[in-house]
């Protein structure tokens, strides 16, 4: 096996601590090594990263599993103890979670972003059970006198081979936390033929509650004496408070305080100006907003508008300055200008935002110097570190409880709003405040997915071939700080398959706030690439699953340039290619009028993605999608089928969603237009496609899944329209017009 | 000022302003925080709650004109038949993502189970079509609809 998915033993890294739990049973502490790039690249990597996992064992034979890492729906509160529990042989059934506090010290890094959990902890969480079995088969093999290779576990349980005595894990438990932790190098972890969790479709461990309408999401907290507060904040970004008239606003019924707050002046990811209205609940404290008159210093973000942004980077577009080299291979445009046939085309995509269905919200309670918070955050450890250098207090004197979220795409690696409710709670010590944002605040507070500008430039050779290939990209920023989430990567296909490319970039300067929206970048790339990739194809006579499998060549694995290189594999990249042509029966589609198939492939978060989409288009601008094949390659297991299949399933829905919906945030003056799901529509049932999904396991560890399968499917959506009605959609969202 | 509301089958006594949204009453009044906050608008479904059996936005609903219909809320629909299988179908097929929108879905589904037993695949889409699944659980949504109607779905899944 080329990246030995199962290594023999563990490093001397490991740290084993056991203790007798209050109660008795077994408490194991393991603290371990991670490597990330190793896991995800199969290269050697540093490989000096620790996270922690907890274990505990209880007489009755419950285990409980730390969840450490945020649960928004991707599934990882279920997923990473099912690779503790896989290894530890326990019962599923007997298994509890419990969500850890924010904690680095304790935990290692605790976020859900970037599809990272899975890859980072798919060895570590599995090490951590293994070594709780070799525990309780070492004190069973004590306590009965045999030798441990005698016994074997099945289900929670410790059996004698070949003979009549078997234990179960809880009543040994207390046994095992006196011994002292074997030496991890004798530790062995499971071949995946001997799974009997991973792989098994588990249903999440809330779904129960959920169902049943229990408090377990942020916005539930309740806190004895709790009050709730609404933030009112600039029309536009970059706002500073001139003047404030509260009394009004004061004698609103239900009303208790009106605070007005100085922000740190940091209006990118710090605490913005605002007045704090609290009552005793929180309608009347958002009734209460509009009766406070405040003067605003708006004179920032004055010019800043999405018309603006599209002018200047039209401008910048059709200018010989093509901007900064992110990636610059031989001569492209040389190879252009004695190029058989040329294509070039703009393509360009708006801001977006997140719209999580759970809004904003942030409850804490700050007393005797130090602050407790419940926060729905996909990055609590990040807000932690805000929060105590807001307050000025060692990070020790703030405790931060992670709550299960009502969904995250990126919203929430963004901690403003508990920077906010920090800020407030600490201007009424002992009293509990529970900030909610309104859904309009929640759209026009994001930190939106970044707009952007694409020129290509193509060169094909007499016979057809992509010879030369330029993109000059317009992104926000100033210089080689780019905004969050609008950055080109020097990997990006077709970067490495072409001789003479030129990827380069320019900024535009935005007071927008910008950020990361599920598969950042990837999610706008995708399009504007793989929609011109489309356009060479045709150029070339072929179609773009062949021009890609060209493109691609001999099975090899290719290093991108630059600091931080990124592993593509053209192997795996042609495989799910292969697949999903196979599977939707690419060559036998239909090409009538109205009604047509699309392909794209992109790579992602170490996710290879190849997608078909069945579309058809009615007159004047109706696009209905009928069914989507996917076929995906994330390593050699998938954890757990029953969330892996739901990801898929989501993300194609919302990259549909955000093709052909009408998503667009716009922005004049720094003020967002956009207020609710009236004019910032949402997917429906109705327009829900079947979906087919195929895996494709390599043997390559497992990799995350809460991203990768979203960015394809909207540029082979488009090539889907394009084929059934001749028209290219180059600017999303798509607005056709075919009367 | 006081108002006596019926909510899953009991009379609740609410002393708070006539036009506050029966969604505000619920989980910050009476502590029924099951029904959730999505939009204040009436445009996601997340606060679905029926009224006399109707699936209603309690965001849009004023306390004051409540009189003596009678509220069930997710906390309640387990104790009726059809909420209690449309629990165990949402569990079977494990619906959710985030799960923060699924209370107004089963809600939804209930009230339309009620009048329509055996729904066909486009009555589904039309009495769900107000309550946005951001996870778009979709397929998901409706094949456990179609399981606690009695008529299992093939799903296209190759796992």
């Amino acid at each position: 096996m080329r990246h030995e998915p199962v290594r023999p033993g563990m490093d001397r890294r490991t740290l084993l601590k056991a203790s007798l739990l209050a109660g008795g049973g077994l408490m194991l502490e393991a603290t371990l090594a991670f490597d990330a790039d190793a896991a995800v690249s199969g290269a050697a990597g540093a490989g000096d990263s620790r996270l922690s996992a907890f274990v505990a064992i209880a007489p009755d034979g419950r285990v409980t599993i730390v969840a450490k890492n945020p649960e928004i729906g991707q599934g990882i509160k279920t997923m990473l103890p099912m690779l503790v529990a896989e290894e530890l042989d326990a019962d599923w059934n007997q298994v509890v979670i419990s969500q850890a506090d924010a904690n680095a010290a304790l935990y290692g890094p605790q976020f859900a972003g970037g599809s990272m959990s899975t890859p980072m902890n798919w060895m570590p969480m599995r090490q951590a059970g293994a070594a709780a079995r070799a525990m309780l088969i070492q004190a069973a093999a004590k306590k009965w006198g045999v030798d441990p290779s005698r016994l074997r576990t099945e289900k929670g349980r410790i059996i004698e081979i070949g003979g009549d005595r078997a234990i179960g894990y809880g009543e040994i438990a207390s046994d095992a936390a006196r011994l002292t932790p074997p030496d991890p190098k004798t530790l062995t972890l499971k071949t995946p033929d001997r799974f009997t969790i991973i792989g098994k479709p588990m249903v999440g461990v809330d779904s129960h509650r959920i169902v049943r309408g229990e408090p377990i999401y942020g916005i539930d907290t309740r806190l004895p004496g709790m009050l709730y507060a609404a933030y009112e904040t600039a029309p536009a970004f970059g706002g500073r408070l001139k003047s404030v008239h509260v009394e009004v606003a004061k004698a609103a019924p239900g009303v208790v305080h009106v605070i007005p707050i100085t922000g740190d002046g940091d209006y990118d990811a710090g605490l913005a100006d605002g007045v704090a209205v609290i009552a005793s609940n929180w309608w009347l404290a958002n009734q209460a907003r509009s009766k406070l008159k405040l003067d605003w210093d708006l004179s920032a973000a004055k010019g800043h508008g999405s018309d603006a942004y599209q002018t200047k980077a039209e401008a910048l577009l059709a200018g010989s300055d093509k901007g900064i080299d992110i990636r610059r291979d031989g001569n492209p445009a040389i190879k252009l200008a004695s190029a058989a046939k040329k294509v070039s085309a703009h393509y360009s995509y708006p801001f977006l935002a997140h719209a999580p269905m759970e809004p904003q919200n942030c409850t804490a309670l700050f007393k005797d110097g130090a602050i407790e918070i419940w926060a729905p955050s996909q990055m609590p450890q990040g807000g932690k570190t805000a929060v105590a250098k807001l307050l000025a207090l060692p990070e020790d004197k703030v405790t931060v409880h992670v709550t299960r979220m009502g969904g995250g795409f990126g919203r929430r690696l963004m901690n403003d709003y508990m920077v906010q409710a920090a800020a407030i709670a600490r201007r009424v010590p002992g009293t509990p405040i529970q900030l909610i944002w309104s859904r309009e605040d929640d759209m026009r507070r994001d930190y939106y997915r970044p707009a952007g500008w694409h020129a290509f430039e193509a060169g094909l050779s007499a016979d057809g071939k992509l010879i030369a290939f330029q993109d000059h990209f317009v992104t926000f920023g100033e210089g080689n700080k780019i905004a969050r989430g609008g950055d080109l990567g020097a990997h990006h296909v077709p970067a490495g398959l072409v001789d003479d490319l030129a990827l380069t970039q320019s900024t535009i300067a935005t007071v927008v706030n910008t950020g990361w929206l599920r598969a950042p970048a990837s999610n706008a790339l995708s399009f504007a690439f793989q929609c011109f990739l489309d356009e060479v194809a045709e150029a070339g006579g072929t179609d773009l699953p062949t021009l890609m499998l060209t493109l691609l060549g001999a099975r090899r694995v290719i290093q991108s340039p630059g600091e931080r290189p990124v592993a593509f594999d053209t192997g795996r990249a042609r495989d799910v290619i292969e697949k999903v042509i196979a599977v939707s029966d690419w060559q036998k589609r239909s090409k009538q009028q109205g009604r047509a198939m699309g392909f794209a492939f992109y790579f992602s978060h170490n996710g290879y993605f190849a997608e078909v989409v069945d579309a058809s288009v009615t007159k004047p601008s109706k696009i209905q999608v009928h069914k989507v094949w996917v076929a995906g390659d994330v390593g050699s297991q998938i954890i757990n089928p029953m969330g892996a299949e739901n990801q898929v399933r989501g993300a194609v829905i919302d990259g549909i969603a955000q093709a052909i919906a009408g998503q667009a945030i716009e922005i004049v003056d720094g003020a967002v237009r956009q207020s609710n799901f009236h004019n910032f529509p949402l997917a429906r049932i109705p327009t829900t496609p079947e979906i087919e999904i195929a895996w494709v396991r390599s043997d390559n560890p497992p990799t995350g899944l809460g991203e990768p399968a979203l960015p394809p499917v909207i540029p082979a959506l488009m090539n889907a329209v394009y084929a059934a009605t001749g028209k290219r959609v180059r600017s999303l969202p798509a607005k056709l017009d075919l009367a | 000022m006081a108002f006596q509301v019926n909510i899953n089958g009991a009379t609740r006594e609410v002393d708070a302003p006539r036009d506050m949204p029966l969604l505000w009453v619920l989980r910050q009044e009476l502590g029924l925080v099951g029904t959730k906050f999505g939009c204040g608008a009436g445009l996601c479904g997340a606060c679905t709650v029926h009224v006399d059996g109707r699936a209603r936005r309690s965001c849009q609903i004023q306390l004051g004109t409540v009189g003596t219909q009678k509220i069930t809320t997710i906390e309640q629909i387990g104790a009726t038949q059809i909420g209690a299988k449309l629990q165990q179908a949402w569990l079977q097929v494990d619906v959710m993502q985030c799960g923060y929108c699924q209370a107004g879905q089963i809600m939804s589904a209930s009230a339309l189970l009620a009048v329509t037993p055996e729904p066909t695949v486009a009555q589904i889409q039309q009495a769900m079509a107000g309550n946005i699944c951001r996870c778009a659980c979709y397929n998901r949504i409706s094949e456990a609809i179609q399981i606690a109607a009695g008529s299992p779905k093939e799903t296209h899944d190759a796992a």
